[in-house]
């Protein structure tokens, strides 16, 4: 299973690739700035979904090399959750840091946007082997099971940011009940497991 | 008394075709250099003035969810589906004289004009267009309003067979929009035929929709079938759908913000950098006497 790493890696790079090449021989559209705004923050909530479906789907198809992958595709979570937040901070809002105080303080999906993320740094800053072992296995479990409300956060964060046609952020919110729903069952039959 | 809609816009900035399809070519490089390079671009159309938004982002970039929730939807789904011809619009209410009248009626009798409005949508984007068109209230004064209409209440056409987006239940359809009476006498708002020199496209709101500058986009209504004169205040459809968010009024103010965006500023699309909004969209000359001893903040 040598190969099943820098598949995936390379896999996940491939929208952030896309947008380059879009934006330099393409187009992004009338309204680039939202476009790649909005790329951004569907690709930060996919790869957030996928991290989360990596446990179930190993434990469903009994694969153990999925195991390997859970790491990445969190860290790519995180790497397209920044390039959204920094194309909102440094392009959308131009670095005006009284309005992004503003919109934080006063909009609530901002608020919880930024409440997803903020949920999501420690977890991507002890995601290395050394800081599982100064943190121990039992307390870095309980610290990365922060990545659930901050799941919650971003769905309910694209939910509130959609001004009337619900039906995508409905698409994601039911892929996270599912995944977390899995859990629930899962804790329910080995409650001393988890 | 002579009427100088918009001093700093003039008939002679419409651009002509060949421009425009210049212009084409200039949005597809200054979208990617924008993407790209934003910063140097993006601080000298800071400062650029009115100049109207190419032809090509105002046909397919467009709010219009009888044809979809998405901006690049009406313009894939609307032309072949909206049938413009022929075209009736129901008169009725507070008037005198109630009627059902086609469009060439409707419109012949008054002198079509060219006009360069701002347009701000509630979402914080904006554009300029050169719209064509008539005065609503040449229009309207033909059926004769009454004393008790205090209100005018607009309705899109609401056809299954021709606007796919019906199907799915986002807003209560059909479209409707609403203006005070002396607004909609204002000698701003227009009634629009076309846009560019040309009759209106589809995704545009063809054959026949209102312009009113001086409020967000959506009080723009569609492709309108139906003018009612009322006594009380028409309940325009997003406010139905969030009484919070939307109100009555929607003037462009920037001191009052949607709940979920800031209305300060707005992006003029082709620009890079947000501009401020101006109170009014910047036609407080013509419209803000509307609005004396009203409270904005209250009646958003």
């Amino acid at each position: 299973m040598r190969w099943l790493k820098p598949v995936v890696f390379t896999a996940s790079l491939l929208p952030v690739a896309w947008l380059g090449w879009q934006a330099a021989y393409g187009s992004l559209g009338i309204n680039p700035v939202e476009t790649l705004n909005r790329f951004l923050g569907d690709w930060a909530l996919r790869f957030l979904l996928l991290a989360l479906a990596v446990t179930p789907l190993r434990q469903w198809t009994h694969w153990a090399p999925l195991a390997r992958l859970r790491r990445m595709v969190g860290l790519f979570a995180f790497f397209y959750v920044c390039l959204h937040l920094a194309s909102y901070v440094g392009i959308d809002l131009f670095f005006d840091w009284a309005a992004l105080w503003k919109d934080v303080v006063k909009r609530t999906y901002i608020t919880l946007g930024m409440g997803c993320f903020l949920l999501l740094l420690p977890l991507a800053l002890t995601s290395t082997d050394s800081m599982i072992r100064r943190l121990g296995g039992k307390v870095w479990r309980k610290l990365h099971r922060l990545v659930f409300p901050a799941a919650i956060l971003g769905v309910a964060h694209f939910w509130m940011m959609v001004k009337a046609d619900i039906r995508e952020p409905l698409v994601y919110a039911v892929i996270l009940a599912v995944l977390l729903g899995w859990r629930l069952r899962t804790f329910v039959r080995t409650p001393q497991r988890a | 008394m002579l009427i100088k809609p918009a001093a700093d816009l003039r008939d002679n900035d419409v651009t002509d075709h060949a421009l425009y399809l210049d212009r084409r070519r200039f949005l597809a490089g200054a979208v990617a250099a924008g993407s790209v390079l934003g910063v140097g671009r993006g601080l000298r159309a800071a400062t650029a003035d009115d100049t109207p938004t190419p032809f090509e982002a105002v046909t397919t970039y467009n709010n219009y969810y009888e044809f979809g929730t998405s901006k690049e939807d009406p313009a894939v789904t609307a032309p072949g589906r909206l049938k413009t011809a022929p075209w009736t619009v129901a008169v009725d209410g507070e008037c005198a004289k109630p009627g059902t009248i086609g469009l060439e009626d409707l419109i012949k009798p008054v002198q079509v004009e060219d006009r360069i409005y701002r347009l701000r949508c509630v979402e914080g984007w904006s554009m300029v267009i050169p719209w064509r068109g008539v005065p609503l209230s040449e229009v309207l004064k033909r059926f004769e309003p009454n004393s008790k209409a205090k209100y005018v209440e607009f309705t899109t056409l609401a056809d299954r067979a021709q606007m796919p987006g019906l199907r799915i239940p986002v807003l209560d359809w059909p479209y409707v929009e609403g203006l005070r009476l002396d607004e909609a006498m204002n000698p701003l708002t227009l009634l629009a035929t076309g846009l560019y020199g040309k009759d209106l496209l589809p995704q545009n709101g063809a054959p026949l929709r209102l312009v009113v500058p001086w409020k967000y986009g959506f009080k723009s209504i569609k492709s309108i079938v139906g003018i009612r004169f009322t006594e009380n205040q028409p309940l325009n459809s997003w406010q139905k759908y969030n009484p919070r968010e939307y109100g009555f009024y929607s003037n462009v103010n920037p001191q009052v913000d949607h709940p979920r965006w800031s209305q300060a500023n707005e992006r003029r699309i082709g620009e890079f950098r947000r501009r401020p909004t101006l109170m009014f969209n910047g036609y407080g000359e013509q419209v803000a006497g509307l609005y004396a001893g009203l409270d904005l903040k209250a009646n958003f």
